[in-house]
């Protein structure tokens, strides 16, 4: 049974709200530490406004969806992330493509960008969280920006992971959740793909003793 | 029944390879797992062409005459692929480019990708069909960078990255096409997303929700079928990878990305109407043949040559369905099946023919007519096929869908003619001195060992060129009938 609580829909404009900061952030920062951690707080406001989604809806699956982006998005994930940058070394990152300042500017013009598409998406919809569409799309785009700009294998990669998260942000926003098995299908999936660019990075850095993008530039066309 | 033995025999086959991986019996382990995946797929391309589609597993799974095809070609070239990788790879062993544990992986890792491009084929939920793209791309990633060298590591991490970003597009573009079905179907969990309810109320979806998910799922699926401008993974990964991946690569992941797209194509126009799909389809397919052909000049590696030749006729596949109506889905369906053998049988004896050479880069390879003959005819041959030769069937496909479009659109004839025109020239001209040209090099390695050690496995691409030329001169009439169904069913 829904329930109409008037404080749910605030509280997850606000959510939605520091999860755009944090993406800001994350085009900010430089150390790959810093951006492991942002991407553990992105996880747990993950797991607030999917817990605050099902609690409004009244959904079980919900429930389940939110302890698992609990356990991985916010425990396994950074936690293998961490582990793997330590024993790569690969602390910092370069220095980014675009300079910072140009970064953000872009990024805002992302935000007006995405607004204006999801706008006439969401005045349609009828869940109660019809505003974050816009804001879902925000965070995909900007983690795609963050992944352009950047050279380092660890920060695309974190860039990939934070795009997921906006795409899941959609779903919870968007439709109250996937299907329980799609969803724990995705999860395997970004699972996996964490696993193989662990093994990835080995192998990179074995070939060419850094994990600098820079050096995978061979192949182009002549 | 049949759909469970055509998913999990591969699934089985792989566990069991990554389980005996290190044996010796364990390249003919794979062909056998691949000849009974074949045996099921038969039997259910035979149930299909008796009683007709169907419907299993509470609806999660389906056949009609759009996929019946593609599963059963899937299951064929996967089996003749796994013939062929037999003998390539042990070549490669010899010559130290992998090792045991490496084999282990590599068998493991060909059925699982089997397993989820069936699956994908297979699926009625389009968030399954989602996961098992996913799981595609993910378990060729390794594939691609078997060989460990730098640039097959750069070719594995671009096609991740942008892989996983391109079908970051599409699962947005599920999101949205969930979003309009909750509207119409109500919440109903995982039926919402089954393509068979979502096409039976497809006209009552939100049409400006639909069109932005359109133009998602192309970009997502459009970038595993390495539509142009998404297309830059395609040439490194095809280059750098072991030559029985390029070709199930080219031949099979690339026409299960284009068939994503199209199921996607189906409901979008039941909703907003073929306007928009058609157009922007036609676009990327247009412009995916210019940009393939014109770069086919600048190759010197025989593979990334036909990478960009496979780039090329996924254009003109996507531009065939973007035409719509009877003919033209034909065509582009009858395409899709003769693309996949012929491409696959030209990787065949690329492969072959870089291992004798012991090199990639064509200018070093000559003289194969007279060094090796059957590689040499086969690479041949192929090209002639795939340059759209007659009686060959990719000239049948190719000549309907340039006599649709002078009628349905005559300006973009002249420019599919001068892209065909200059991938003949550019690819005729490199095959033609690989395969007849002066003999340079020497077919002995550095230690007069010869470099091909075992006669090579041809027999796979010539039995898939008869088969091209086979369709050529005649479409056996269940065949026939299934492209017929699915062109009307795709519109």
């Amino acid at each position: 049974m829904p329930h109409s609580n008037h404080w749910i829909v605030p509280s997850l404009n606000l959510l939605a709200s520091i999860l755009l900061l944090i993406s800001f952030a994350m085009l900010s920062r430089r150390r790959t530490q810093r951006l492991i951690t942002l991407y553990a707080w992105q996880g747990l406001v993950l797991f607030a406004s999917t817990f605050l989604v099902a609690y409004s809806s009244g959904q079980k699956e919900l429930y389940y969806s939110a302890a698992l982006t609990l356990l991985l998005k916010v425990i396994v994930l950074p936690w293998v992330l961490y582990r793997l940058i330590r024993n790569l070394g690969a602390q910092w990152d370069n220095e980014p493509l675009v300079n910072i300042p140009t970064t953000m500017l872009v990024g805002l013009g992302l935000v007006i960008f995405a607004f204006g598409l999801a706008q006439p998406i969401s005045m349609m919809a009828n869940t109660i969280t019809r505003n974050t569409l816009g804001i879902a799309l925000a965070v995909i785009l900007l983690s795609f920006l963050m992944m352009i700009t950047r050279r380092k294998a660890v920060t695309q990669v974190i860039g990939f992971l934070a795009m997921e998260n906006g795409l899941f942000f959609a779903a919870t926003s968007a439709t109250n959740g996937m299907p329980m098995a799609i969803e724990l299908g995705i999860a395997l999936d970004l699972l996996v793909a964490v696993f193989i660019l662990g093994i990835f990075f080995f192998q990179i850095r074995e070939q060419f003793d850094s994990l600098d993008l820079h050096h995978l530039e061979s192949l182009k066309e002549d | 029944m049949e759909i469970i033995l055509v998913l999990s025999i591969p699934l089985i086959g792989a566990l069991l390879l990554a389980i005996f991986g290190a044996r010796r019996f364990v390249a003919q382990l794979n062909i056998c797992v691949s000849l009974a995946t074949l045996a099921a797929a038969t039997l259910l391309a035979i149930r299909v062409a008796r009683h007709g589609p169907f419907l299993a597993g509470h609806e999660q799974f389906f056949v009609d005459s759009f996929n019946v095809f593609l599963v059963a070609l899937t299951a064929f070239v996967g089996f003749t692929t796994a013939i062929f990788s037999q003998s390539y790879m042990r070549v490669e062993q010899l010559h130290g480019r992998v090792g045991p544990r490496r084999m282990r992986l590599y068998h493991s890792m060909y059925q699982m990708f089997m397993a989820s491009m069936l699956l994908a084929l297979l699926t009625n939920n389009m968030g399954l069909l989602w996961v098992a793209m996913e799981a595609a791309t993910l378990s060729t990633v390794l594939l691609v960078s078997l060989y460990r060298t730098r640039a097959s590591l750069e070719a594995a991490w671009k096609y991740f990255i942008l892989c996983g970003v391109g079908i970051a597009q599409a699962l947005f573009g599920t999101i949205l096409l969930y979003f309009a079905a909750e509207r119409t179907l109500g919440h109903e969990g995982m039926s919402a997303l089954l393509w068979t309810h979502l096409n039976a109320v497809k006209s009552q979806l939100e049409p400006r929700v639909m069109g932005l998910a359109f133009v998602f799922f192309l970009v997502g699926y459009g970038t595993k079928a390495g539509l142009a401008p998404l297309h830059n993974w395609l040439p490194d990964a095809h280059g750098e990878s072991p030559a029985p991946v390029s070709a199930v690569l080219s031949g099979l992941l690339l026409n299960v990305g284009l068939y994503a797209v199209i199921r996607c194509k189906v409901l979008v126009v039941g909703s907003i109407g073929p306007a928009l799909p058609s157009h922007m389809l036609m676009g990327f397919g247009l412009f995916s043949v210019l940009l393939g052909a014109f770069f086919l000049w600048r190759q010197r590696d025989i593979k990334r040559l036909f990478a960009y030749s496979s780039i090329e006729h996924m254009g003109l596949i996507a531009f065939a369905f973007g035409i719509g109506g009877p003919i033209a889905n034909f065509a582009a369906m009858l395409h899709m099946v003769v693309h996949s053998l012929t491409k696959s049988s030209i990787f065949f004896s690329a492969g072959h023919a870089s291992q004798t050479a012991g090199t990639q880069q064509i200018e070093d390879i000559r003289g194969l007519a007279d060094t090796s003959p059957a590689i040499g005819w086969a690479l041949m041959l192929g090209s002639l096929a795939i340059l759209g030769m007659p009686p060959f069937g990719v000239f049948t496909s190719e000549f309907l869908m340039l006599t649709t479009a002078m009628r349905e659109h005559p300006w973009t004839a002249p420019l599919l003619l001068v892209a065909l025109g200059v991938a003949f020239a550019a690819i005729f001209s490199r095959v033609q001195s690989m395969v007849f040209g002066e003999s340079r090099a020497p077919v002995f390695g550095k230690d007069g060992a010869p470099r091909l050690p075992h006669s090579p496995a041809m027999v796979p691409a010539f039995v898939h060129l008869a088969m091209v030329l086979a369709l050529g001169l005649y479409i056996p009439p269940v065949l026939a009938e299934w492209f017929r169904a699915a062109a009307r069913l795709i519109g």
